[in-house]
């Protein structure tokens, strides 16, 4: 029986041949030295979960051998919903939990109809509503105490449902004859996409002040929101630049023989083929903006990653901040890896539709 | 005709209306306008950087500081980035299953999280790291602590044709002589680096998988050895599919460069807002900031250029002509 063990192991793919046996052999002591290392901090020292002022003393007392959980079990529904009032975090949940159907429901081909872009536009308002209050009997809860991971949805798809269609406009407007059109568009894309992000949200939380009327307040959440629409219709107007390229001429040409205006047909015949052909990079620029939101954290919102530093910064919890860090990259990673696997299939499914 | 005089008058009635209210808010905050800052004293102090510099150098020179770190930070990331990129990625197609696989786990992870969490990551690490009494010597002269990384910088003396080594010694609480590489900049350096390799090594590994099977079987079948193969025949045709996105994440690094205003490092973005925060010309030091790194985007874009055709052109000298 050992014999047939030994011989199914050496036809594994790392046990093959010669160079692969010896590199996974060598390589493969490293990792179960450094395995061993990583599980007795993360798992076998660790302390997991002490409630009160009894978690921070216990976590200092094996620091540097063990691992603190304590600190994501105290504090797991502040990295993930903020300064939210705790009796009202079931409005928070419930958002996060309206935006995730939206991406799954996004997700599945057979729902590709034109309802879902009316999907993309009402949720944002619903869950607006829903954070914010005041109606409906909710308790009004202001801005200003949103946090964590609503904030980061919020952005990401507010962001790309407005951002797509002005991106849609500048990319047609890139490619007009007009030459007065083509320069301005040009212009906004390539002076947005060379300066970084962050400039923008910079920008945004300085300007606005002065470039509102004396009176208006703008919120701190409006401005970041406002950068990320501005940024995101520039990279998406690349995006979708590439898949009008991609479509054959032919299509125009016989469109215009048919006797379609430009509108019409670029309503009825490109857009929809060069969207179809740009949906891969579409998806993957959205896993990019997606990250990009934790950058708000700097300019002073609290979204998921702008919470788990508030957490660090608190005196008890302060030199754990490498338990706090692995546990918002594990829900940053999850939703990224998982979107980016779906982006690969999708691609693979539209290439074998495409073969006719 | 008539849609571009309406786009164009459209244009000019909001970019009006705007101006117009800007300059009512900045007269009623009493924030001046124009350049004239740049002359003036700065008055703050920068902790790190390439160039020399007091809080009583002017806020122009405050902002070649930042350029300059700015950009050292930016050469030194795209140098480590292509290195390590291309060598994830060429471990990515290698026949040691342990390779892809490691290469596959590390470029996941890379690509799947933000950078800004990266960067802080890494940097509350390098804080973890003992004090200087306690720091860490893996080599002799290299010393690593929780205040930075010091290494031996060789002095060559006018004259004599040999060279010294000027090794950091422990002053105080302090590391005096040699090359220090503090917190700031060492972790905005690995973790830049990492994140862009990841993207790189995506890159070169699609690119060297687009090339045609049959080539390499060809080439073998001449005898060529897997070495041999690779940057023969391989690489020269994989090279039009890499350097055009890799010239992209240069710039995208070049970019990144600018999340040094999370960790504490002095980089034009840093500078900018400090300026912002004492002058309150929020829209000249911005508009400038913007034109540097517009500028330093083209400058990477075109010595990128520049340098792959040159590659190309040294490759495709050595490699078989195909077709």
């Amino acid at each position: 029986m050992l014999v047939e063990l030994f011989r199914r192991l050496r036809r594994a793919p790392m046990f093959r041949d010669w160079p692969n046996a010896c590199a996974t052999a060598v390589a493969g002591a490293i990792l179960a030295w450094l395995g061993y290392r990583f599980i007795n901090w993360a798992v076998v020292n660790a302390v997991w979960a002490l409630p009160g002022e009894a978690g921070p003393v216990a976590c200092r007392a094996i620091r540097g051998q063990g691992a603190c959980w304590a600190v994501i079990h105290e504090r797991f529904r502040f990295i993930l919903f903020g300064t939210y009032p705790s009796g009202d975090q079931w409005r928070s949940a419930l958002a996060c939990g309206a935006f995730l159907s939206l991406y799954a429901a996004t997700a599945a081909r057979a729902s590709w109809k034109p309802w879902l872009a009316g999907a993309w536009i009402a949720v944002t308002p619903a869950a607006l509503l829903l954070l914010h209050g005041g109606v409906f009997g909710l308790r009004k809860v202001s801005t200003d105490l949103w946090g964590g991971l609503p904030l980061t949805f919020v952005l990401s798809t507010f962001g790309f449902s407005a951002g797509f269609p002005l991106g849609i406009i500048l990319a047609l407007g890139r490619r007009s004859k007009l030459p007065a059109v083509r320069v301005l568009c040009t212009a906004y894309i390539e002076i947005v996409r060379g300066v970084p992000f962050v400039t923008f949200l910079f920008m945004a939380a300085a300007l606005f002040p002065l470039l509102v009327p004396e009176g208006f307040t703008v919120d701190k959440l409006v401005r970041a929101q406002v950068a990320f629409i501005i940024v995101i219709a520039a990279y998406l107007a690349e995006v979708v630049r590439a898949g009008l390229d991609a479509v054959p001429s032919g299509q125009l040409e016989a469109a215009a023989s048919l006797g379609l205006g430009y509108w019409r047909a670029t309503l009825l015949v490109l857009l929809p083929q060069a969207l179809r052909i740009a949906v891969p990079a579409i998806v993957n620029t959205f896993i990019g903006f997606f990250k990009d939101t934790s950058l708000v954290a700097i300019v002073g919102l609290f979204d998921l990653l702008g919470a788990a530093q508030a957490v660090i910064v608190d005196p008890r919890w302060t030199a754990f901040g490498v338990e706090v860090y692995v546990f918002a990259s594990a829900v940053y990673f999850t939703f990224c890896f998982a979107v980016s696997r779906y982006s690969r299939r999708l691609e693979q499914t539209l290439a074998l539709a495409d073969r006719r | 005709m008539a849609w571009q005089v309406a786009v164009v008058v459209l244009v000019s009635i909001v970019v009006t209306i705007v101006a117009k209210t800007t300059a009512a808010n900045l007269g009623a905050r009493g924030i001046a306008s124009g350049y004239d800052y740049l002359t003036r004293a700065a008055g703050f102090e920068i902790s790190q950087g390439l160039l020399s510099y007091s809080s009583r150098d002017t806020y122009g020179r405050a902002v070649l500081v930042g350029l300059a770190n700015t950009i050292r930070l930016s050469l030194l990331g795209i140098v480590g980035a292509t290195a390590l990129g291309v060598l994830v990625g060429i471990a990515q197609v290698s026949p040691l299953w342990i390779a892809r696989t490691a290469g596959r786990v590390y470029v996941e992870a890379a690509r799947n999280t933000p950078l800004l969490l990266q960067l802080l990551f890494w940097y509350s690490l390098w804080r973890q790291l003992p004090g200087s009494d306690a720091a860490l010597s893996p080599l002799p002269g290299v010393f690593l602590s929780a205040r930075g990384l010091f290494l031996p910088r060789l002095i060559g003396h006018a004259g004599l044709p040999w060279f010294a080594l000027d090794r950091p010694s422990l002053v105080g609480f302090d590391f005096r002589g040699g090359i220090s590489i503090s917190p700031e900049f060492g972790t905005l350096l690995v973790g830049l680096t990492l994140y862009t390799a990841a993207f790189i090594a995506e890159i070169v590994r699609g690119g060297i998988v687009s090339v045609d099977r049959g080539q390499t079987e060809a080439a073998a079948a001449l005898g060529l050895s897997e070495l041999r193969i690779l940057r023969l025949v391989i690489l020269p045709q994989a090279l039009p599919a890499i350097v055009p996105p890799t010239i992209s994440q240069f710039l995208n690094l070049a970019k990144n460069s600018s999340l040094a205003i999370a960790i504490g490092y002095p980089d034009l973005l840093s500078i900018t807002n400090t300026t912002v925060n004492q002058t309150g010309q929020a829209i000249e030091a911005f508009a400038l900031a913007a034109a540097c790194y517009l500028a330093v985007s083209l400058a990477v874009s075109i010595a990128a250029n520049a340098s792959a055709g040159a590659l190309r052109a040294r490759l495709g000298r050595g490699a078989l002509h195909v077709g």
